[in-house]
C-alpha cells in the first residue's frame, strides 16, 4: 500500500518536473531572445529582467531537488552589489563618469554581477538542456503511454504492450527518474568547485579574523590576571619572607606569624592560578581528552547529566578544547537558564567528523542570536569550520547539535579484489539490462525483424525468452552486487562524505 | 611505617621525604614516572603510598593509572594521590572498588605538615583523605538534591567534614562540639539522608560519598 503510493507520488512528481522542464524551456527561450536582443542590437535592458527569471526558474528547480531528491544544491550565485553610494558632492562616479542620479550606476554594477557570474550562464544551459535530459526522463512513462493509446486509437492493438509496460515499470522507475533530476541539477546549478572553494575561503576568512581577534582578547585577559593575581601575590610574598628573615633573630615570634601569612598567600596564588588554567586548558581535557573531560563536566554540573561517548581516537588538541567549552557552555547555560533538572550529552565519530549533542528537558526559547555565550560558542568553533545548531522552541527541550568537521582522519578503504569485482559489475550492468535485457525484450514483443547484436534474438526460437529475461535478471543482480560494494566501501571508510 | 613516593619534581620530592621522615615514616621507594611507581607498588607493598597524579612519560594522569592497577593488583593497597587539581572524576575512580584506604588532596595541603601527615596516617590505617575542594564540588553538584536540602547549616558543617574522611573526634576538635554533639548530629545526618547508621568511623565515611556519588 505504502509502497504504491510512493510510487504514485513519483508519478506524479517526474510529471511536475517534466512540466517545469517545460517552463524552464520557455524561460530558457526567454533568456535566449534576451542575450540575442542584448548583444546583438543592444537592448541591454532586458538582460537583467530575464536573469531574474531565470533564476526564480532555477531557485525552485533546486528547492525541488533538495525535497523530492534529498539533494541538497546550494546556491551558486556571487552576493549581490550593494547600491552605490554617492561621493562627498553629490555625484555618483563610475568609472571615470559622473552620474546625477544613481540609476545608471546600479544598473552597471548589477551588469557586471550578472554577466561576471559564471552561475548566470550555467543556468542558461541548464535551461535549455534539462527538457532534453531529465524532462525527457521524466516524461518517458506519459510519452509511452500517449504513443501506446495513440496506436490503439490507430486500431493496433499492439498499442496496448506500451501502455502495458510504462503501468509495469513506473513504480521503479519514477523515483529513479526524480533522483536523477536531483542529480543533474546538482551538476549544473551546483556551486562550481571553484566557486564553493571561493565560498569557503571568505567563510573561514571572516572565521579566522575572528579567531585571531578572540585569542588576542584572550590573551591579555590572561596577562592581566596573572599580572593582578598571582603574580602581584608571589611579590607579596617574598616580601613577607624577606621581612621575616629580619625578624628571625630578633622577634622569632613574629618572624613566625609572617611565615604564615606567607603560606597562606602562596594557597591562595596556587587557587588563582589553578582558576586560570582551567579557562585556558582544562588538566582533565589534557590527561584524558574530550570523553573523560565531558564525563567531569557531567560531574560538575547539578544536573542529572547522562553522557555517551563514541570516539575511535583522540583529536586535535585545539579542536578537543573548542568542543570541551562548548559543552561546558551549553551545559551551564542549561542549568542557568532552562531549569533543566536532567540533560544528556551524545559525543560520537560521524566519519571524519566530531558530533555533540547537548539535550536538556529545560523550558527552552534559547536563540543563538541574542545569547552571547552561544555566539562565543559559534566563534570558536568557527574556527575549525564548525557549526553549531540550536533547537529550543519555548517549552522546551533544548538540543544544541554540535558538527566540527575533519576531526579524525579519514580511512580510505583499502582495494581488495571484491571492490575491483564491484567496478567491473558497474561497468556491466547497464549492458546486460538494458539493450541484451529490456530492448532485446520490446523488439521480441513488439515481433520486429531486427536482430542486431541482441544476444536473445540469435538463439533459436524455444530459448530467446530464457536468454533475455536471464539477461534481465543478471543485469539486476550485478547492480545490485555494485551497489552492495559501494555501500560496504563506504561504510568502512566511516560513511564519509566530505 | 613504609611508603612510597611517585613525585617528578625534585624539589617537592625531596620536601615530601624530608617532611616524611621528619615524622618517622620511612621512604622505602622515592620514584619518578609512573612505570618505576608500579613496580615499586607491586614489589615494596608499603603500608601507604603518596603518588602525583601527573607523571612522567607521558604527563598525562600516569600516576592515578599506577596507583589503580597496583591497586587491582594488591586489593586495599593504601593510595594517597596528590593533584595540582581535583577532579569528581578521579575521585570516583579511586572510591570505585569500595575499599577504602584512598586520599585525594590538592598539592597545596603539604603546606600544613601536620595536617598533611594527619591525612597519611588516615590512609594508611585504611581510612579515607578528601579534600574540602572535592567535597565542595561535590555538594555543589548535589545542589538540588532533595535530602540535602534538608540538613542545618550546623548538620552540613559535619557532613563536609565527615566526607573528608575525618573522625568523630577530629570533627568535634574543628567545630569546637563535644564528641556525644557530633554523635547527635551525625545520626541526624544518616536519618535524614536515608543511610544505614554505623559506628565504624571508615564504612561512615564510604556511605556518605557513596551517597553523594548516587547523583
Amino acid at each position: 500500500m505504502t509502497s504504491a503510493r510512493s510510487a504514485l507520488t513519483a508519478l506524479a512528481r517526474s510529471t511536475a518536473l517534466a512540466g517545469l522542464a517545460l517552463a524552464g524551456l520557455a524561460a530558457g527561450l526567454t533568456m535566449l531572445a534576451a542575450v540575442l536582443l542584448t548583444f546583438a542590437v543592444g537592448l541591454v535592458i532586458v538582460f537583467p529582467p530575464a536573469v531574474r527569471l531565470a533564476r526564480a526558474v532555477t531557485r525552485l528547480q533546486r528547492r525541488l531537488a533538495a525535497r523530492w531528491s534529498g539533494i541538497s544544491i546550494d546556491e551558486p550565485y556571487r552576493p549581490e552589489p550593494p547600491p552605490p553610494v554617492p561621493q562627498h558632492d553629490g555625484w555618483y562616479r563610475d568609472g571615470r563618469t559622473l552620474y546625477k542620479r544613481p540609476t545608471i550606476p546600479a544598473f552597471n554594477l548589477r551588469w557586471h554581477w550578472m554577466t561576471k557570474d559564471p552561475a548566470t550562464w550555467r543556468d542558461f544551459a541548464y535551461l535549455l538542456a534539462a527538457p532534453l535530459t531529465s524532462g525527457l526522463v521524466a516524461a518517458a512513462p506519459l510519452l509511452a503511454t500517449a504513443y501506446g493509446l495513440v496506436r490503439v486509437v490507430g486500431g493496433d492493438l499492439l498499442g496496448l504492450v506500451w501502455v502495458l509496460l510504462a503501468v509495469i515499470v513506473v513504480p521503479w522507475y519514477a523515483p529513479w527518474a526524480v533522483r536523477l533530476h536531483g542529480q543533474v541539477a546538482a551538476a549544473l546549478l551546483g556551486p562550481t568547485e571553484k566557486a564553493r572553494l571561493a565560498q569557503r575561503v571568505s567563510r573561514l576568512d571572516a572565521a579566522r579574523t575572528e579567531a585571531v581577534d578572540s585569542q588576542a582578547a584572550e590573551l591579555r585577559r590572561i596577562e592581566r590576571d596573572l599580572h593582578d593575581g598571582a603574580q602581584a601575590r608571589l611579590v607579596a610574598i617574598g616580601m613577607t619572607i624577606g621581612a621575616a628573615e629580619q625578624l628571625l633573630e630578633s622577634d622569632p615570634q613574629a618572624a613566625r606569624a609572617l611565615l604564615g601569612k606567607a603560606r597562606e598567600a602562596s594557597a591562595t596564588a596556587l587557587q588563582e592560578i589553578r582558576r586560570l588554567v582551567r579557562g585556558i586548558h582544562p588538566p582533565v581535557l589534557a590527561e584524558r581528552g574530550l570523553g573523560d573531560a565531558v564525563r567531569a563536566l557531567a560531574l560538575d554540573s547539578p544536573l542529572r547529566t547522562h553522557v555517551t561517548v563514541d570516539l575511535p581516537e583522540r583529536a586535535s588538541a585545539p579542536l578537543e578544547s573548542a568542543a570541551y567549552f562548548a559543552v561546558s557552555e551549553l551545559l551551564a547555560n542549561a542549568a542557568r537558564h532552562g531549569d533543566a533538572t536532567e540533560a544528556w550529552v551524545d559525543v560520537s565519530a560521524q566519519g571524519p567528523a566530531l558530533r555533540v549533542t547537548v539535550t536538556d528537558d529545560g523550558h527552552g526559547g534559547a536563540d543563538p542570536e541574542q545569547g552571547t555565550g552561544l555566539r562565543g560558542i559559534e566563534r570558536r568553533l568557527g574556527a575549525f569550520d564548525g557549526v553549531l545548531a540550536v533547537s529550543s522552541p519555548v517549552g522546551g527541550p533544548t538540543t544544541a547539535f554540535i558538527e566540527l568537521p575533519r576531526a579524525f582522519r579519514v580511512r580510505t578503504a583499502p582495494m581488495t579484489p571484491w571492490r575491483y569485482f564491484g567496478r567491473l559489475c558497474w561497468g556491466l550492468w547497464p549492458i546486460a539490462l538494458f539493450p541484451q535485457g529490456l530492448v532485446a525484450m520490446v523488439l521480441k514483443l513488439v515481433g520486429s525483424p531486427v536482430k542486431s547484436w541482441f544476444l536473445g534474438l540469435h538463439v533459436p526460437e524455444p530459448f530467446q525468452w530464457p536468454v533475455i529475461v536471464g539477461m534481465i535478471l543478471l543485469g539486476g543482480g550485478l547492480l545490485a552486487v555494485a551497489l552492495a560494494t559501494t555501500a560496504r566501501t563506504r561504510e568502512a571508510e566511516g560513511g564519509a562524505c566530505g | 611505617m613504609r611508603v612510597v613516593l611517585a613525585e617528578d619534581l625534585h624539589l617537592l620530592r625531596e620536601g615530601l621525604v624530608a617532611l616524611l621522615r621528619a615524622h618517622g615514616f620511612e621512604v622505602v621507594a622515592a620514584v619518578e614516572s609512573g612505570p618505576e611507581l608500579l613496580a615499586a607498588l607491586v614489589g615494596e607493598r608499603p603500608d601507604v603510598a603518596v603518588v602525583d597524579v601527573r607523571l612522567p612519560p607521558t604527563f598525562t594522569d600516569e600516576g592515578l593509572q599506577a596507583a589503580l592497577a597496583a591497586r587491582r593488583q594488591v586489593p586495599g593497597l593504601p593510595v594517597l594521590v596528590l593533584s595540582q587539581h581535583v577532579e569528581q572524576l578521579y575521585a570516583r575512580e579511586l572510591l570505585a572498588d569500595g575499599s577504602g584506604g584512598v586520599g585525594y588532596l590538592l598539592k597545596d595541603r603539604v603546606f600544613n605538615g601536620e595536617q598533611f601527615v594527619d591525612a597519611v596516617r588516615r590512609v594508611a590505617a585504611g581510612g579515607t583523605a578528601m579534600d574540602p575542594e572535592v567535597i565542595a564540588r561535590l555538594l555543589a553538584s548535589n545542589a538540588r538534591n532533595e535530602p540535602l536540602g534538608r540538613l542545618t547549616p550546623r548538620e552540613r558543617e559535619v557532613l563536609e567534614l565527615m566526607a573528608e574522611g575525618r573522625s568523630n573526634a577530629a570533627i568535634g576538635q574543628r567545630l569546637f562540639l563535644s564528641d556525644s554533639a557530633v554523635g547527635k548530629h551525625t545520626a541526624s545526618i544518616f536519618t535524614k539522608l536515608g543511610l544505614a547508621p554505623s559506628d565504624d568511623d571508615n564504612r561512615r565515611v564510604l556511605a556518605v560519598l557513596a551517597f553523594l556519588n548516587s547523583k
